[in-house]
């Protein structure tokens, strides 16, 4: 626990929106991440790469909440996310409502969309607005218009997610995430589940989205034409070690570990 | 409380005994079902349409029409057009039949999960129809719905007590007679929950424990095929 | 021979209102305990957890009809005395109910993982993710089996004779004893006039097997 209580009294949490310290993860036999030190500034656009079975995805979402670290700290704002300061002063296991809080901050879009089958685009869009944030419907259906428009969706309000294509989904699922105004987004391979063809129309948003946003990002992506495009800065993980990271500068022309270059000549190859 | 122990310990033995004829009852009567099932689940193929059609509404009717009206209807009405069984013969085929219609759904379900090509190689090899059905079809299609089928003897187990009605001297008729002739029912009946949850229960847990294998089974196929995968893609 | 039905179906006709009475009833209980006993089963609590699974596998393990006894005979023991008519509700409605269940429990773990992380995602209550992207798709699942659960409940309501409540099957019973010459024809229109009552469930059951695919996230 000494490192926790190490890290609230550290005063720089204002320049660090999220922080992984020595974050390990276990399942079952396997470890996935064996310690990862990762700092993220409010407004940073990263992006992970590696190999599958790198442990990319693993890192956020344990961000998300969806796993829990085996050991190590992550913090939010300075704040332990899977921990919470007891009546006591004690560190102790986070419940229910200290993750409602610390999610608030959070937004996620997954690689399969995860539409909610049963609710119109519009009402995907607007649900979380209305029970979660209380908006009233008339702000929430502003704010999801306003969102579907801007990701060239304005026209399908009405429509169910079975009738769009991968790419309209996904757009309507990166929408869904940012009327929530989270301070990081999150992007789990948003396109490795789509046909090539609808790849670049949901790579066009996110990239727009990534210029006029304020929210910090963090994308697991295999496109690196798209990481070099959008990131400020490339973590590159291997075997459940960050390996290298850098500018996308430094990443992708200049690779100093032989992993990374190996890494890299796949995907030229390809 | 009024649960008397001396009075339920004289008379467990009275409605334990009649575990024989419970069990015998159930699997004749399972057996009428299995193989009458089988009979409905063919006839319901056949090429001959009316006959197909008939069969389809035998196995609706009979499906849902209450198991006790038929027993009545094979005891008391059957005989007035000549034809008559003693009780336990009309008990067995009554539920054998009943459940019947449950397994011919069971059979067919096993049946249309055998893929078509199975159909076109055995045409291929110029099985006949009997070889086809009973060496390639049926020994793919049974082994899937076996936990399916062991369910079904199970229902049919917990269908039993409705046979006291036509004085069948099961655990419920032997319970509630012991009742009326004490005015105490709580002990007997309370026995007659206890002996069904002893026998069914340990069955049930094997019938899950047969289920999962077999999902287990399809689940690991499964993540092989997602492993290799991904080995692919790493080998790039 | 027309006229023997002619006078058969005036008299047992009050034990067919019986009947539906009892079902209507009965599976109203039904539909609410499987709802219970089904979030039970998927709490994130071990105690409550393990309680409905007691429940349900003492109903599922022992006989209706050994239930329904139960409730009438045995539990005046206790000082409980129950109608025939309550009595077979009440039975109808613990047994069913212990099935519908797991018809409730099947259609929550059959939605994909994918939609309770999204509304985690979305920060959404635990209640929340149950109320508004769980329960509404697994409904749509549940539907066929409450359906076919009701037809057996159907069949199941006719136990109520042998505990004297005056449904169709004792009505039927009654004319044959006061006429044994009707015997035949009495449980032919029996049978027939359960089947009438079921068959508008029947049909019921088949349009839902249809669209309960529709609006599912398909795995």
């Amino acid at each position: 626990m000494g490192a926790i209580e190490k890290d609230l009294a550290s005063k720089d949490s204002l320049s660090t929106l999220v922080r992984y310290e020595n974050v390990t993860k276990r399942f079952g036999d396997i470890e996935v991440l064996k310690g990862v030190d990762l700092d993220i500034k409010p407004g940073e656009k990263v992006a992970l790469i590696g190999p599958s079975g790198s442990g990319k995805t693993t890192i956020i979402r344990m961000l998300m909440t969806l796993e829990k670290p085996t050991s190590g700290v992550i913090s939010m704002g300075g704040e332990p996310l899977w921990h919470k300061k007891s009546s006591s002063g004690k560190l102790v296991p986070a419940d229910e409502k200290h993750l409602r809080r610390m999610r608030s901050d959070i937004g996620m879009v997954f690689q399969h969309f995860n539409l909610f089958p049963h609710m119109s685009i519009l009402r995907n869009v607007t649900e979380a607005p209305i029970h979660v944030l209380g908006l009233s419907k008339e702000e929430a259906r502003e704010r999801a218009v306003d969102m579907l428009e801007k990701v060239g969706l304005g026209d399908k309000l009405d429509a169910y997610p079975e009738q769009l294509s991968g790419g309209q989904k996904q757009r309507v699922a990166i929408a869904r995430a940012v009327v929530m105004r989270p301070k990081v987004m999150l992007f789990d391979e948003v396109t490795s589940a789509l046909d090539p063809e609808l790849v670049g129309e949901v790579l066009e948003v996110i990239k727009d989205l990534a210029k006029e946003t304020d929210m910090a990002m963090i994308l697991v992506t295999h496109e690196m034409d798209f990481a070099r495009d959008v990131a400020d800065r490339i973590v590159f993980l291997h075997d459940g070690q960050i390996e290298e990271q850098g500018t996308p500068q430094e990443v992708l022309e200049n690779p100093s570990s032989e992993r990374l270059q190996a890494f890299l000549s796949r995907f030229l190859r390809n | 409380m009024t649960w008397d122990w001396n009075f339920a310990i004289e008379v467990f033995p009275e409605i334990a005994g009649a575990i024989w004829l419970v069990i015998g009852i159930t699997l004749g009567a399972y057996i009428v079902s299995l193989v009458f099932g089988l009979a409905l689940t063919f006839a319901r193929r056949s090429s001959f349409k009316p006959l197909a059609l008939a069969t389809y509404g035998f196995i609706e009717f009979v499906r849902s029409t209450p198991p006790l009206v038929q027993l009545f209807f094979v005891f008391f009405a059957l005989p007035s057009i000549g034809i008559s069984f003693d009780k336990y013969t009309a008990g067995i085929l009554t539920l054998g039949i009943h459940y019947s219609t449950y397994l011919s759904e069971v059979y067919r379900s096993g049946i249309e999960a055998v893929p078509k090509g199975q159909w076109e190689a055995a045409k291929a090899m110029n099985f006949s129809k009997m070889q086809t059905w009973f060496k390639v079809i049926l020994p793919q299609a049974l082994p899937p719905v076996i936990p399916m089928m062991g369910n079904y003897l199970l229902v049919l187990f917990k269908e039993t007590p409705i046979l006291m009605a036509i004085g069948v001297g099961e655990f419920l008729q032997e319970a509630q007679l012991i009742g009326a002739a004490n005015f105490k029912y709580l002990e007997p009946i309370t026995i007659v929950g206890l002996l069904f949850l002893l026998l069914s229960y340990p069955s049930a847990l094997l019938i899950n424990k047969l289920e999962k294998r077999s999902k287990r089974g399809f689940r690991s196929t499964k993540k092989a095929v997602k492993e290799m995968n991904e080995f692919e893609e790493l080998k790039g | 021979m027309m006229d023997v039905y002619v006078d058969i179906i005036p008299k047992i006709l009050p034990g067919a209102i019986i009947t539906i009475q009892l079902l209507v009833a009965s599976s109203c209980l039904a539909l609410v305990i499987a709802f219970i006993a089904g979030l039970g089963r998927v709490s994130r609590f071990a105690v409550v957890r393990s309680l409905t699974s007691v429940y349900v596998e003492l109903f599922r393990g022992t006989s209706l009809l050994v239930q329904m006894f139960f409730i009438f005979f045995a539990l005046p023991a206790f000082g409980f005395q129950f109608s025939p008519f309550l009595a077979g509700v009440t039975a109808l409605g613990l047994n069913y109910g212990a099935y519908g269940s797991e018809i409730v429990r099947g259609a929550i773990l059959a939605i994909p993982n994918g939609q309770t992380e999204a509304s985690i995602a979305l920060n959404m209550t635990r209640w929340q993710r149950m109320r508004l992207v769980i329960l509404p798709q697994a409904i749509r699942m549940m539907l066929p089996g409450f359906g076919n659960t009701s037809i057996e409940l159907l069949k199941g309501t006719s136990l109520v004779s042998l505990i004297t409540l005056t449904d169709l099957t004792y009505k039927g019973l009654m004319v044959q004893n006061t006429n044994i010459s009707y015997t035949f024809p009495v449980f032919i229109v029996l049978l027939i006039m359960y089947f009438v009552i079921a068959l508008p469930l029947i049909f019921g059951v088949r349009k839902l097997e249809k669209n309960a695919s529709k609006g599912v996230v398909k795995a």
